[in-house]
């Protein structure tokens, strides 16, 4: 399985030089690296060509990675029912760059594109109808970015004198408490003081 | 005469409406009684859930997943538990695996029973509802004599199951299975052939093909259209390619379809249950690999090392290497996949859930087009909608 991925990646590779920067295989999966440009004539390729055959767009997410240039990721996920293979496409922008909507192309895609406008303020070019989706209307921010705190902004509640739900900015009784559990895992292993004769001892022993 | 300016009717169908399947707002814009546009407003049970888990260790995300689609939780456990074994390589002893399976098909029963109950209610039969309920509280009692829940069972763990089956559960089980498929056809005799049950399904909703993989179907509803595709059949995880099942596939693609696929699975995953029953080893029900796998309970009283593996696998909980993946089961709504991208920490860097739901929910608008307004309803309920996993 994972050699048929590597030759399909290459394959497309081929075909597509322009556009497909990278094509690596892990952990069983097959994933293209694309230039943002390109991404649609890249899906269209995956979809329409007799050996990729993709015709199924099951997933279009984000992915933040703040310390990078250029922050988000837009991973797509497409899965071939005819040769039963899954590929991932991947491309990058930030904050201000657009990716061009594959809503053309699949009509999958627009909720999902939606997600990803509403979670990190990725914004698609050419989308029908990019509102937010998940989020509450009114909602300022995009959760889902690493910057964005666990808590929130705004905290609502109801209010018995005006007769209607209020938003409030979020008061914790508590401050959030982010624990460092990042401890080596594996324990020490420099020598304890005092540990040296041991250490010598079972190299005498051997 | 004058003549009068018809203006469209826009109608708000929801958030709170029995046949909305929890808090579904629909905006729909009605012209005389037949649908213009559907456009579902989501989101009302939101919780941030791919938030929370980027906070929380790899242990501690398993319960996230049982409220997503909370009628069938196991299932989404599955789903990231197997993500997540995949990035640590975890392997699962084979007892674990028949376990997993044999829970993965008691939840695939349980999603059924109330997808088609609450569906022939939506439609106006009522029985089917309080037969089919009685038979899933069977079902629950079954999760609870496990491992201790009810629905949110926190069952599966990366490497297994959190406990082994106690005595004289698998025989009890075995007993129900046996009883189960004269329940499926006393509900039968209720709706296949009902006059009325017909009328409202029967080619309504109909999705071709084509058009059912352009809009990302998946599971029974893409079935329904005449697309032989089970993840468990093509993409065996676990033991499905040691087990034998028959995959049910409609024609025509219709809100009938849809409800005749899910009677048939039923039936299957009974049969699945009673094969896993029967060939289930004994032997440990997760992995024996001490930096993943909590140890006994016997063995904490005795044994230093294994006090101090406990305490570090519920505090600091287990380090997942870097790398990503995308790793879907055929959960009862259809595929339900983790994309789950590990940093080498003890939290995952980002999980991304893709909830079936979510794109069958999507074609409503496509689906619901041209119908009557009566016809949305059936549509719903034929796409077996759960709002824990749309809103996420």
């Amino acid at each position: 399985m994972t050699a048929a991925l590597a030759d399909l990646g290459e394959l497309i590779a081929g075909a597509l030089p322009q556009g497909v920067l990278k094509s690596e295989v892990a952990f069983g999966e097959l994933t293209l690296s694309v230039r943002r440009e390109s991404i649609l004539k890249v899906l269209s390729f995956l979809r329409d060509d007799a050996n990729c055959q993709f015709k199924i767009l099951l997933d279009v997410c984000g992915a933040d990675y703040p310390e990078r240039d250029e922050r988000f990721d837009v991973v797509y996920h497409l899965l071939s029912l005819t040769h039963n293979m899954r590929i991932r496409v991947r491309t990058t922008t930030d904050g201000s760059l657009t990716v061009p909507s594959a809503t053309a192309l699949f009509s999958s895609a627009g909720w999902w594109e939606r997600e990803a406008w509403d979670m990190y303020g990725i914004m698609f070019d050419g989308h029908p109808d990019l509102r937010r989706i998940l989020t509450d209307y009114g909602f300022e921010g995009h959760p889902l970015r690493k910057d964005f705190p666990l808590t929130g902004h705004v905290e609502l509640r109801y209010d018995d004198e005006q007769k209607r739900v209020v938003y409030e900015p979020v008061k914790l009784t508590q401050d959030f408490r982010a624990f460092d559990f990042l401890s080596p895992w594996e324990g020490m292993t420099h020598v304890l003081p005092g540990d040296e004769k041991a250490d010598k001892q079972s190299g005498e022993d051997a | 005469m004058a003549e009068t300016r018809i203006q469209n009717y826009n109608l708000n169908f929801g958030p709170q409406h029995p046949a909305a399947h929890g808090v579904l707002r629909l905006v729909l814009e009605l012209d005389g009684e037949l649908i213009e546009r559907a456009d579902p407003h989501i989101g009302l049970l939101h919780r941030g859930t791919e938030k929370l888990i980027e906070n929380k260790t790899y242990h501690q995300c398993v319960p996230y997943f049982d409220r997503l689609d909370y009628v069938a939780p196991q299932n989404q456990e599955h789903a990231f538990v197997l993500a997540a074994e995949k990035l640590a390589g975890v392997g699962v002893p084979l007892r674990g695996q028949y376990i997993r399976t044999l829970y993965a098909e008691i939840g695939r029963i349980l999603n059924h029973i109330l997808n088609i109950t609450s569906y022939a209610m939506d439609v106006g039969a009522m029985t089917p509802f309080l037969w089919g309920f009685e038979e899933r509280e069977y079902l629950m009692e079954f999760c609870e004599r496990v491992c201790g829940a009810r629905m949110h069972m926190a069952y599966y763990r990366v490497g297994g199951v959190s406990q082994d089956m106690p005595a004289g559960l698998a025989e009890d089980i075995y007993a129900w299975s046996e009883r189960f498929p004269k329940v499926i056809d006393d509900i039968e005799t209720l709706l296949t052939e009902n006059r009325i049950f017909k009328q409202r399904t029967v080619d309504i909703g109909i999705i071709n093909a084509e058009q059912a993989m352009d809009w990302g179907f998946t599971g029974p509803n893409l079935r329904a259209s005449g697309i032989p595709w089970d993840l468990r059949k093509s993409q065996p995880y676990e033991v499905y390619d040691k087990l034998d099942f028959d995959i049910p596939v409609g024609k025509h693609g219709d809100c009938y379809d849809r409800y005749l696929i899910r009677m048939l699975e039923m039936r299957e995953s009974t049969k699945l249950i009673q094969q896993c029953l029967n060939d289930m080893p004994e032997g440990p029900v997760i992995s024996t690999d001490k930096k993943f796998a909590p140890p006994s309970r016997a063995d904490m009283k005795r044994s230093m090392e294994a006090l101090i593996h406990h305490f570090k696998l519920y505090t600091e909980g287990v380090h997942v290497p870097a790398g990503e993946t995308y790793t879907a089961v055929e959960a009862p709504k259809g595929e339900f996949g983790v994309y789950l991208v590990a940093d080498g920490t003890n939290k995952p860097y980002r999980c991304k859930i893709r909830a079936p739901g979510f794109a069958h929910l999507q074609a409503l608008d496509f689906l619901s087009k041209g119908h009557m307004l009566a016809d949305v309803v059936a549509n719903i309920g034929s796409l077996d909608i759960v709002f824990g996993e749309i809103d996420r």
